[in-house]
């Protein structure tokens, strides 16, 4: 048996698009060879530590037929061609290509023979989703343990075959050598014929990065050149055959009660299927015109409820906290004693906004149903929670629910519902044809889930040598990642408050560690300027994290802290800290026109340090691009909302950064090979906010303690304040 | 029934199925499959749906099929030439100019007809022309340095 029967065969990025075929497949050991063809495999099995934590508990509801072991597996067939195989998705962060850079090192061939097969839940194994910055640190290394095995299980077969021991050979290429003979045979010709199977040893070593040969240097993203053609398909631009359009109508606010519907004039409609299931109607038609048409000739009554406005959020969520869930607190020594005995103190309270993700491909699935079977293609951060979500509205085995994510068109964290996915699939089963949903930018910005908005009190007393004594931190609402100091404080209160949200909120890129460096960074420099300290150095005084304090120092030094003051308006500031693994001090430079009130980012630094740096060029595009991305959070965006209702839900009044708002940037990347690598989607956003605050303030006197903090010029918000 | 509409689309006529009212992006999409432009607001305030009508860069998603009549539409499917990209495509793929690539097309397309008025734009004619067209990921220097490539690349050529 050489290959894998055709309608099995799975094509390198677009094996998810046409692979309907695939249907009745759910990876079983027994099965895997029939699937992938002759070779060696190994498996990862969720049984060990590291990759239990990213497989996650299964919840046993009818997936009997999945591996439940396996998190993660490869292949390596008679042509030599390497598939590895995880359910994490590609959704712009690069994953693709750093994954593929690890198992193409580990397993010493180049990195064009290695095939990634991502976020199928028929064909990659359980995983509990693409988020928290865990690629790299977790699966990363479980993909090279498997690699690793592999590599020993061809030296074998090439020790057997030549009768020589392990160690007499060498590998590299893509082939093993033997050293006495000069004699070689390649990862092809070692899998022919052999159908292999074993699981990954407990602990298999793994290549340290100061040997890295592949990973560790700067790769292009793989199979970059369909992006730039036009070639790649998104969700959206899936057209199976037969494929209708789907709108769904939406309740004219949220926690509206369907009362009554019409649907005779849409149902009238030649070629229109109308749906009406609880308070779900939605409508499919050959054109998304006639589908929105449809739903426009639906005559629906609802029944609304006043509800709060974002002019009045932050009192609100500090009358609506929601004390069952409430948090213990973090306490070390006493802060009330310290706050007593501090020399300066400070008491301030910070706030954030809620803020939309706005991915440019909007949530869109396309549904098919066939033989009682769902396939849904959909751009999601969770292929298998999507499939969970499916299971249970549709009550349907989740054997019978296949999710695939072709390579988004990004998520930020905001892809990790079922929404669109649900809506195609109610439709398609309806019409019995394959529906595609695709949200307008409207839809988008209403019915997805927000970044909490939160408000931050804060404590601080500082001795009359610039020590910390005291350090009181409350957050209500925004969450409670980032927010430990990470400065040294004898005497610590840190608490996070859950508050009932008056709109659906959820993931965002960094979570609450943009909303708590903000705050505690920005107190940080107000406590600076009142012991007259320079920030910088005040910092220093109360750090001993060498990490934290190595790219504080290399982010200054690029920088050129402190930077002289050349003209009115000018000031710079920073910001920084450590989370998921990640640290990063960022500095920036603004110009504020004290006229016009503008405030533009003239100039911003980051220095970011995740451990051992696996492509350089991919971290600096995301070291960047959190920064560019975090600029829209602290200046300008904003969810506003009234009575249930998005009141700005357009490109057009939630302003994004764009090409003249992007200041001169500059990553510096630090690369710890002695240390394992960390994520780095995440991290590298939350410098930034507190960096402009506090540089508008060096060069304004005015200090801004909410995001966004000049939605509309700083003398609006001067105004306001 | 309507008159069918004649374009020229990517150097082909092509007739259009779709009812003259319909979405240019939507009948290039779906009736044509040249899906390549992208869906990104539906409000001509993100660029995503950019095309060529003849030369201009406009949003296709303004845009009725009726509008097409008798024009030449240029979509990204119609730069590459025998295998060859384009220098604009060719740039963007050398600085690695996008991190998830929805923009992406409606950045290439929006950077060649720049190219074409002003075939060495300074950056901040770069930042004017691209104005209209959003990246959520950040890609934006990486963009800049894109088309400044593909303008020596271009400038090269003819000289």
């Amino acid at each position: 048996m050489s290959r894998a029967p055709e309608q099995w065969a799975i094509e390198p990025e677009r094996y998810e698009l046409r692979s309907t075929a695939l249907h009745q497949f759910n990876l079983q050991r027994r099965d895997f060879f029939k699937v992938m063809g002759a070779g060696i495999a190994i498996f990862t099995v969720a049984a060990d530590a590291i990759s239990a934590q990213e497989s996650g508990v299964r919840h046993g509801r009818g997936d009997q037929d999945q591996p439940k072991d396996i998190s993660s597996w490869l292949h390596i067939g008679d042509d030599g061609t390497v598939t590895a195989c995880t359910g994490k998705v590609e959704v712009g962060q690069n994953t693709r290509t750093t994954l593929a850079q690890s198992v193409a090192d580990e397993l010493r061939v180049p990195l064009s023979s290695i095939r990634m097969v991502m976020g199928d839940t028929a064909l990659t194994p359980f995983d509990m989703g693409t988020f928290g910055s865990r690629s790299t640190p977790y699966m990363s290394p479980q993909l090279r343990r498997a690699a690793s095995a592999a590599r020993d299980l061809l030296l074998e077969q090439a020790a057997a075959e030549w009768k020589t021991a392990p160690d007499k050979l060498r590998v590299s290429e893509g082939k093993i050598t033997n050293l006495a003979s000069g004699a070689t045979l390649t990862y092809a010709q070692l899998a022919q014929g052999k159908t292999l199977a074993h699981d990954m040893p407990d602990s298999d070593p793994i290549t340290p990065p100061a040997q890295w040969t592949v990973a560790g240097k700067p790769v292009p993203k793989i199979a970059a050149r369909a992006f730039v053609t036009g070639q790649h398909q998104f969700t959206p631009d899936l057209r199976p055959a037969d494929l209708l359009h789907g709108k769904v109508l939406r309740p004219p606010a949220f926690g509206a009660k369907l009362v009554s519907a019409d649907l005779s004039a849409a149902q009238a409609a030649p070629g229109v299927v109308v749906v009406r299931d609880a308070d779900f109607i939605a409508a499919a038609a050959p054109t998304e015109r006639a589908a929105e048409r449809a739903i426009a000739a639906i005559h629906a009554e609802w029944r609304t409820q006043p509800q709060t406005s974002s002019k009045v959020l932050y009192s609100y969520l500090k009358e609506n906290l929601d004390t069952e869930e409430n948090q213990k607190p973090h306490e070390k020594g006493s802060a009330a004693n310290g706050l007593a005995k501090a020399a300066h103190q400070l008491e301030q309270t910070y706030t954030v906004g809620y803020i939309a993700h706005t991915p440019l491909e909007p949530r869109a699935a396309v549904a098919e149903w066939k033989d009682q079977r769902l396939t849904v293609w959909t751009g999601t951060q969770r292929p298998f929670g999507v499939q969970e979500e499916l299971s249970a509205a549709l009550h349907l085995p989740k054997d019978r629910v296949r999710v695939i994510v072709p390579d988004t068109g990004s998520a930020y964290g905001g892809k990790h519902t079922a929404d669109a996915a649900l809506e195609a699939a109610r439709l398609a089963r309806a019409a019995n044809r394959p529906v595609k949903i695709v949200w307008t930018r409207e839809e988008e910005f209403t019915w997805s889930y927000f970044r909490p908005a939160g408000v931050i009190e804060i404590k601080g007393g500082i001795a009359a040598d610039g020590k910390l004594t005291a350090w009181e931190f409350h957050n209500y609402n925004s969450g409670g990642s980032g927010i430990q100091t990470p400065y040294d404080v004898a005497n610590q209160l840190i608490q996070f408050h859950p508050a009932n949200s008056p709109l659906r909120q959820g993931s965002y890129r960094g979570l609450a560690a943009t909303a708590n460096h903000f705050a505690r960074e920005s107190a940080m420099d107000e406590l600076a300027h009142a012991a007259q300290i320079d920030p910088l150095e005040f910092r220093m005084k109360n750090l001993t994290d060498s990490r934290l304090r190595a790219v504080f120092e290399s982010a200054a030094k690029s920088f050129g802290w402190p930077q002289k003051k050349n003209h009115a308006g000018q000031g710079s500031g920073m910001g920084g800290g450590v989370e998921k693994g990640g640290y990063v001090a960022t500095f920036a430079e603004i110009a504020a026109d004290k006229t016009s009130g503008e405030i533009r980012v003239v100039r911003v630094v980051t220095a970011f340090e995740c451990g051992a740096i696996v492509n350089p060029d991919g971290l600096r595009n995301q070291v960047i691009g959190a920064n560019i991305m975090g600029l829209g959070g602290a200046l300008f965006e904003a969810i506003e909302f009234e009575n249930g209702k998005i009141t700005n839900p357009h490109f057009a009044q939630y302003r994004v950064p764009r090409f003249r708002d992007i200041p001169q940037m500059e990553a510096v990347l630090l690369d710890r090979k002695d240390l394992p690598p960390a994520g780095a989607g995440e991290t590298p956003i939350v410098g930034l906010a507190p960096a402009i605050g506090n540089a508008i303030f060096d060069a304004t006197g005015i200090r801004l303690r909410s995001l966004p903090m000049v939605p509309h010029g700083l003398n609006a918000t001067k105004a306001s304040a | 029934m309507a008159t069918p509409v004649h374009a020229e689309i990517n150097g082909k006529s092509r007739t259009f199925a779709s009812d003259p009212n319909t979405s240019l992006l939507f009948a290039l999409r779906e009736e044509l499959g040249l899906t390549g432009t992208k869906y990104g607001c539906g409000e001509g305030q993100c660029g995503a749906c950019t095309i060529l009508l003849n030369g201009t860069p406009r949003r296709s998603c303004q845009l009725s099929v009726a509008d097409g009549a008798g024009k030449s539409i240029l979509t990204i499917e119609g730069f590459e030439q025998n295998g060859q990209l384009h220098p604009v495509q060719q740039a963007f793929l050398d600085q690695g100019a996008f991190q998830c690539a929805y923009c992406t097309s409606g950045m290439i397309v929006t950077s060649v007809a720049l190219l074409h008025n002003n075939s060495s734009p300074s950056e901040s004619e770069i930042v004017q022309a691209l104005e209209g067209n959003i990246c959520r990921c950040g890609a934006h220097p990486r963009i800049i340095a894109a088309v400044q490539q593909a303008a020596k690349a271009m400038h090269g050529g003819r000289s």
